[in-house]
């Protein structure tokens, strides 16, 4: 009774909180206090526990040893609904949705209210009230397919409120946004700590964290590492090193790229997105050997598609496109892979990996076919051990063993699971989409080292990212792409971020437009 | 909204006692994988017990008379007594032939439900080469392997038509597979009550000597121990096929593409993987396994095409893919089970008792399956207690 008169009694109290999976101690004595009305960030390396905390508190799984009080009251939850009834709601890493169904159905699902009976009427107004209050700008009635993915957040946002959340858990909400989505968010999340609501979020990019969060709680190897820090005492530097334990840069060296032939090209290429409409109206690229090719422009643009048609995924309606010269406009995915073309896919899950084979034959899934893992029409099973022993080493792969299926491994070590994969092969061009989106800062400098070896050793990498920072640090030469054009192509040293920028948003700017044609 | 002391009942410890929590497992255990199948073939069982005596039987009895029916008595075993292992081979020959098909198509997703009509088309097929494409006189060296073949090959014709569909039009293999059931049991009984009857009888012609696969009781003369015993050479293409199957998910290129398609078919297109072909190719084997057991009956058992020579061994074999958990060593032991349950079936009154098993054994091991995702962890009250204090205290 009294808790809700007392201001520091804090909206969530985990204490103690321990977590054993087979092989791994994902939380080891952790604690967790978290105010009424604040917004409090989580941070730590891929694999750190963010996730299986948050897992804990949103009532998936069970602690093995420690206690939750909520408001003041102690609670332990046997499943999802039992936080949201004490209203806890967590939005996952990757979306719960049902892409056949509308929002509203979408959010009735799983409620117990009305069992038989759907007033999707009601519904839809209750849903387009708590858009309005919230500034979460969706309309009730659309089908998820047909939503972006800031939507489609958004409907997860949504969906707990409807349930009354209070407190909401967002697990990496803004990896998959761009900028003006995030800008979006921030700006929900702080009416929603306006409003009394308490928000726990966990990120990877340090500078969104400092400008969102009212404290922050460090996480290293399941352990608590600084506890509620105020985020106005703390720097980005001193952030880093809290997370990952040493030193970090935030700039890469990197020598001048010794740009050879060109070793994959695109030419006027038009391909439709999943709905049927142009998504490339004709992108002209070129991409050398012992160069890094910048690719940058806000999700949604076509980069998804122009990755997918060159690698064979996707339908070319027009265009060509060229690796070393010799032509492989819809030639079969597997045409590429022997190519030496390798694909970093933005969707790890439905595309990258295969969630119940173990790690060690994830790992194989690019080269089963050929010697020492292929032999003949058979698997040499030492061999691929073998190779994913090696890989979980040299890509510093955190998995209990090599033959834990991939769907356990935390978010970022499925990422560095399936950068391994491909860049292992010595691959001649390399695409890579979103690389290090989910990685914590440390794993993200590995990812660019090894994205620059990659070009020192020849290799053509096409970069395709929406952080301008990770273009500008590591891009030869930058493209901008809008709504499926290339707006310009530009050396990175005469790359001006504003007019970058501006041709992000879909301004053409004179000097960059006739470098482009060059 | 809730204000944070509605709904506690549920989230919130009860009184001051041991309290029962019941949640999901994250993963199940490897130990609990293997025994679970036994646990939930006991606990089928015990539910079949209760139903017994309910119905006035004496569980005891009726369970040990087909025990003893499938798989003999150690006092027979030490006089000799084999026949009832070999009866129950006999049964379990094709449910293992099925079962292993089926188990593999199910490896990659594909809905093979029609193994019944695969294993008549390939009964079919055996037969029109035993009778009308070979001489009575063919030596069995040529005429029990161009039977296999044709029985392999007819079951691989019929499966490769719903996998084509599915490859190239995407229809629905669960309902191609079904419903091509039935066309396949039609079509038998057009060439039984037409053009192969024998006087118009809804049964062919009896298959020459030449086509009979060799039994146990053909040995008598040197071994008088397996005097009258009919369990035939089928268990081994039956053993043989789980080698091969297993071999093929295990080391194999091919098998390794079935598991990435079976898990991630968008996966499996990123990696350049042949869907289309992997399709028809995984419908083509699972059906030909099914039409080598239909061979293998014919030739084996039956030494004739007649309707109803298959008791539903390919419906069956659906539920021994799947109390196997797709594992083709495991399909074996099921099969034995099941076909233990059938040759006790016929020893003992009432009739029915085996039906029911049967039933009760699905039932149980459906639901309980969906409860070993779960456990029972018990809390100690203490912690409820301290609760309890504090919660009258401050
Ligand atoms: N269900 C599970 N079974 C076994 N191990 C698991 C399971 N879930 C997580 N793990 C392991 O627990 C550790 C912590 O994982 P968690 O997902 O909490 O990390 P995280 O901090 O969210 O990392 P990331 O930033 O990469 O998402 C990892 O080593 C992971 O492999
Ligand atoms: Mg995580």
């Amino acid at each position: 009774m009294e808790s809700s008169a007392k201001v520091d009694v804090p909206a969530v109290d985990m204490r103690g909180i321990v977590k054993r999976f087979p092989g791994v101690l994902a939380n080891d004595h952790v604690d967790l206090t978290v105010y009424e009305g604040e917004v409090h960030a989580l941070l730590g390396e891929n694999g750190a526990g963010k996730s299986t905390l948050m897992n804990i508190l949103s009532g998936l799984y069970q602690p093995d040893e420690g206690e939750i009080r909520v408001r003041g009251e102690r609670v332990s939850f046997g499943s999802p609904k039992d936080a949201i009834r004490q209203g806890i709601g967590m939005i996952h890493q990757h979306f719960m949705l049902v892409p056949s169904f509308s929002v509203a159905e979408n959010i009735m699902l799983g409620m117990d209210e009305p069992r038989f009976l759907l007033d999707p009427q009601k519904i839809e107004g209750t849903v387009r009230e708590l858009s309005e209050r919230y500034n979460l700008d969706v309309d009730p009635s659309s089908k998820i397919w047909q939503l972006s993915v800031g939507e489609q957040q958004r409907v997860e946002v949504l969906k707990m409120l409807y349930r009354g959340a209070t407190i909401l858990i967002m697990d990496e909400p803004t990896a998959v946004l761009t900028p003006q989505e995030v800008e979006d968010l921030f700006q929900t999340l702080r009416g929603m700590a306006k409003s009394g609501h308490t928000i726990i979020f966990i990120s990877h990019k340090l500078d969104e964290v400092l400008a969102i969060a009212d404290r922050i709680t460090v996480l290293r190897r399941g352990r608590l590492e600084a506890a509620g820090v105020e985020a106005s005492s703390v720097t980005k530097k001193e952030l880093a090193h809290l997370m990952v334990g040493r030193e970090v840069l935030f700039r890469i060296e990197k020598k001048p790229a010794k740009a050879g032939e060109v070793v994959m090209e695109v030419e006027d290429l038009q391909a439709e997105d999943d709905k049927g409409l142009p998504a490339l109206k004709g992108v002209s690229l070129q991409v050398r050997s012992g160069e890094i090719l910048g690719l940058a422009g806000v999700a949604g643009n076509g980069q998804r598609e122009l990755a997918q048609a060159i690698c064979g995924l996707r339908p070319v309606m027009g265009g060509v496109v060229r690796v070393h010269g010799k032509e492989v406009t819809n030639a079969a995915p597997v045409v590429l892979i022997k190519e030496g073309v390798a694909y970093i896919p933005e969707d790890r899950h439905g595309v990258g990996s295969v969630p119940n084979l173990s790690v060690a034959e994830n790992l194989a899934l690019r080269n089963y076919r050929w010697p020492p893992i292929g032999n003949g029409w058979r698997i040499n099973r030492v061999a691929l051990r073998k190779q994913a022993v090696e890989l979980v080493q040299t890509f510093d792969i955190v998995t209990p063993s090599i033959d834990t299926p991939s769907r356990l491994l935390s978010g970022g070590n499925l990422q560095k699971m399936i950068l391994a994969r491909e860049l292992s092969g010595d691959p001649r061009v390399v695409i890579a989409v979103h690389p290090t989106r989910g990685l914590d800062v440390g794993a993200t400098e590995a990812v660019h080292r090894l994205l620059l070896q990659e070009r020192d050793q020849g290799a053509g990498v096409l970069l395709i990212s929406e952080d301008l920072d990770e273009i500008l640090s590591l891009a030869d030469r930058i493209a901008v792409i809008y709504e499926g054009q290339i707006m310009s192509v530009v050396d990175a040293e005469d790359a001006d971020i504003e007019e970058l920028g501006l041709q992000m948003a879909g301004t053409r700017v004179g000097a960059g437009a006739e470098k482009g044609e060059a | 909204m809730s204000t944070g002391t509605e709904g506690l009942v549920s989230g919130n410890p009860g009184p001051r006692s041991w309290r029962v929590k019941i949640e999901r497992r994250l993963e199940q255990p490897r130990w609990l994988m293997w025994i679970s199948p036994i646990i939930l073939i006991l606990a089928a069982l015990a539910v079949g017990a209760v139903l017994l005596s309910i119905v006035g039987v004496d569980p005891r009895l009726a369970y040990s008379r087909i025990f003893s029916a499938a798989f003999g008595t150690p006092a027979g075993w030490l006089r000799g007594e084999i026949y009832p292992l070999s009866d129950t081979t006999v049964k379990a020959t094709p449910l293992i032939l099925t079962g292993v098909g089926v188990a593999l198509a199910f490896r990659m997703r594909m809905w093979n439900i029609g193994a019944e009509g695969q294993l008549f088309i390939g009964a079919w097929a055996t037969t029109g080469v035993a009778l009308h494409l070979l001489s009575p006189e063919t030596s069995p060296w040529i005429m029990i392997p161009a039977m296999m073949l044709a029985g392999f090959l007819g079951g691989a014709l019929y499966g490769a038509i719903p996998g084509v569909l599915k490859a190239w039009l995407n229809v629905n293999e669960i309902i191609t597979t079904l419903m091509l059931n039935y066309v396949a049991i039609f079509f038998n009984n057009y060439f039984i009550y037409g053009p192969w009857a024998l006087r118009g009888f809804g049964l062919s012609p009896r298959f020459p000597r030449n086509a009979w696969l060799p039994r146990l009781m053909d040995l008598s003369d040197r071994f008088p121990i397996f005097r009258g015993l009919t369990a035939h050479l089928g268990i081994l293409f039956g053993v043989a096929a789980v080698v091969v199957v297993w071999y093929i998910l295990k080391y194999t290129k091919w098998g390794y593409e079935i598991r990435v398609i079976g898990d991630n078919p968008e996966a499996a297109r990123y990696a350049g993987m042949n869907l289309k072909r992997n399709i028809v190719l995984v419908m083509m084997v699972s059906g030909g396994l099914a039409g080598l057991a239909g061979m293998s009956e014919l030739s084996g058992v039956v030494h004739l095409l007649q309707e109803r020579f298959s008791p539903g061994y390919g419906f069956t074999a659906i539920i021994i893919a799947w109390l196997a958990k797709l594992n083709p060593w495991g399909v074996i032991l099921v099969s034995y089970l099941f076909g233990g349950l059938l040759v006790g079936g016929d020893q003992i009154q009432p009739f029915g008792i085996v039906q029911m098993l049967n039933g009760i054994i699905l039932f149980v091991v459906i639901g309980g399956e969906l409860l070993l995702q779960y456990r029972v962890r018990i809390l100690r009250p203490e912690r409820i207690v301290e609760r309890a204090a504090e919660a009258s205290g401050s």
